[in-house]
């Protein structure tokens, strides 16, 4: 168990805690650099989409995990980033300016989606974001000479500066790039008074308001950075796949979004990133197990069997995600033996006031 | 010039008439404390200076400025931090935390400048905790300082939410009950503190309060309510004996057998 004593206040602001954590995360760094050397293609595809989710899995959070709003139209901002991409490109944009563009436009949409937020709460909320995705679907798929409809548009491999990044291993050091960048804005983002004012909504609107908290602004402004990241995640995976057509983002991609952040834990950086990975990682291991099911039982609908259950059952034996449970794990190892049940139970057994709301 | 004035005050729930004609002045660096029965008011009027319902009818004006009619959060940026009779605070934050979003209007980083973490920023957070360690400090909450929230006693929660207020560095402190719910032994902390915050800190306090011994201690005035109209008001010793009062709290039979 590791004391930390306290002496100055960088000790509170900085972004690792301890010597310890710079080893841990810089290894991780090394091991993630060398990655391309140690995996084949197959494996390396899916690093892929496991950095791509987790750039959109960190918008998702930013908005469910640290300001309490809820949702599930999150595939829109993915499409809005995907297309402005693949418009831009065949319009010979170069990927420094179409990326930005991506998630500006997906931005400039989160504004207007972050409007309704301001009177609707929890499942009134997760409704309008839904009707959001069905609009934006539908658009997509009706307006034919700008997207190409149902028959979909291709992408080129993306240049930058000149450099093709046509292999695995460029577009996988570029995916890491970005993700790393986003880990360290949305971290730094936390650690200042926006990100407070953040975490202020999501607990206690009413006085998160009395504290000076304008929550007009800091709403709207959480869904636009989550629906930016979201987008830049939409540029990039229009590029892993190469062809991007309206039913890649619809309703069910949206619960797929919102279920890394569940499944990873909400309100943890750790958790967007451990989501993203267990929700590529899960399709792999029911492909495996499907070979030993009974073939009546290994249809197509098993996936989505398995998707719902694990959902499930996160959300009532591990409320904290699979982060929380790495948590529960250390602490069981550094108390050893005096890890007691109940140590990350948190209550709010004290009544709240009914009336203000 | 008044420092705080509310001026016919009166809102109305469909036919319940919640305050009514509500008019008192609050003078700078008094303790200014609302009693009243229950139902009578007192946290409605709370929640009309806090802009949290639009008053029906009636001006609140600080420092000159006329309050009603403005967005929420500006109130605090004016300068009124609140405390609530039922803890509002942030549940999943550190109490560090909940007191330096307390410094939110104090506040001076672009989005932009926070996304990147410039030196500013980290010069201003540092200041920012310099600023919140005082609070610490004073209301004795170093032990809790890196704890999480949930999961924390009533009564240090009590303590947390007027540091949060006072980290604000308000002109004026709405305490709403600020005992309810103490043992004896922190009530008289209470007292302490909010003696220290009007001597030593020089903050004006209004005051919610059931605790006649509370409220006689640290009032200059009290104020009574009953059925939101005001029955008195004058020092706590006058409001304690007028006849009014004791009729609101003990009923019209009472006063007869008294007397």
């Amino acid at each position: 168990m590791r004391f930390l004593f306290k002496t100055d206040y960088d000790q509170d602001i900085r972004l690792f805690k301890h010597s310890g954590q710079v080893f841990w995360y810089s290894l991780l760094v090394a091991v993630l650099l060398a990655v391309p050397y140690l995996l084949d293609e197959y494996l390396m595809s899916q690093m892929h989409f496991v950095l791509i989710y987790s750039i959109v899995g960190l918008g998702l959070m930013l908005l469910v995990g640290f300001t309490g709003q809820i949702s599930l139209g999150h595939a829109a901002f993915l499409a809005v980033g995907a297309y402005t991409e693949a418009l831009m490109q065949a319009r010979g944009i170069p990927f420094f300016i179409s990326l930005p563009s991506a998630a500006l436009f997906a931005a400039a949409l989160g504004l207007i989606v972050g409007l309704p937020a301001l009177r609707l709460k929890g499942i009134y909320l997760a409704i309008a974001t839904l009707a959001f995705n069905v609009i934006v679907e539908e658009v997509i798929t009706r307006w034919e000479s700008l997207t190409g409809g149902n028959s979909g548009r291709h992408l080129k491999a993306i240049e930058l500066f000149g450099i093709k990044l046509d292999t695995d291993a460029s577009f996988y050091y570029l995916c890491l790039g970005l993700t790393i960048v986003s880990i360290v804005a949305l971290m730094n983002l936390l650690r200042s008074p926006t990100g407070r004012a953040f975490v202020a909504i999501r607990d206690s609107e009413i006085s998160a308001s009395c504290m000076g908290v304008n929550l007009a602004t800091y709403k709207t402004l959480s869904f636009a950075i989550s629906a930016a990241l979201t987008g830049i995640g939409g540029a990039l995976y229009a590029h892993k796949v190469t062809f991007i057509s309206p039913e890649q983002f619809t309703l069910l991609q949206s619960i797929e979004l919102v279920t890394i952040v569940i499944l990873g834990g909400v309100g943890s950086i750790h958790g967007a990133v451990l989501g993203a990975a267990f929700l590529i990682v899960l399709p792999q291991l029911i492909a495996v197990a499907k070979d030993y099911l009974p073939s009546n039982v290994a249809g197509s609908g098993l996936q989505a069997v398995v998707f719902g259950l694990v959902l499930i059952s996160f959300i009532v034996f591990e409320p904290l995600g699979l982060y929380g449970r790495w948590l529960k794990v250390r602490t069981w190892f550094e108390l050893f033996p005096f890890y007691r049940k109940g140590m990350f139970r948190r209550q709010k057994s004290y009544m709240k006031s009914e009336r203000l709301r | 010039m008044s420092f705080f004035k509310v001026e016919k005050l009166g809102i109305r729930f469909g036919g319940v008439v919640a305050v009514d004609d509500v008019s008192f002045e609050v003078k700078r660096g008094e303790v200014y404390t609302i009693i009243g029965p229950n139902g009578a008011g007192k946290t409605t009027i709370f929640n009309l200076i806090g802009l949290i319902y639009p008053a029906s009818a009636g001006r609140i004006v600080f420092e000159d400025k006329d309050l009603t009619g403005l967005a929420q959060h500006r109130v605090a940026e004016l300068g009124i931090a609140r405390t609530f009779q039922n803890i509002e605070l942030f549940e999943h934050a550190t109490v560090l935390q909940n007191l330096l979003i307390g410094r939110h209007r104090h506040r001076r980083t672009s989005l932009w400048e926070e996304l990147l973490f410039t030196g500013s920023v980290r010069r201003a957070e540092i200041a920012q905790r310099e600023a919140v360690e005082k609070v610490i400090d004073l209301l004795d909450l170093a032990h809790y300082r890196d704890s999480m929230v949930a999961g924390l006693p009533y009564g240090v929660r009590k303590v947390i939410e007027l540091g949060r207020a006072l980290a604000s560095e308000p002109k004026l402190l709405l305490l709403d009950e600020p005992s309810s719910g103490l043992n004896p032994e922190e009530t008289d902390e209470m007292a302490f503190w909010i003696e220290d915050i009007k001597k030593g800190l020089g903050i004006t306090v209004l005051m919610v309060e059931h605790d006649m011994n509370l409220v006689s201690r640290v009032s200059d005035r009290v104020l009574a309510l009953s059925e939101g109209r005001v029955i008195a008001e004058g020092t706590p010793a006058e409001v304690q004996s007028h006849p009014a009062v004791i009729e609101a709290y003990l009923g019209g039979a009472a006063v007869s057998a008294a007397a």
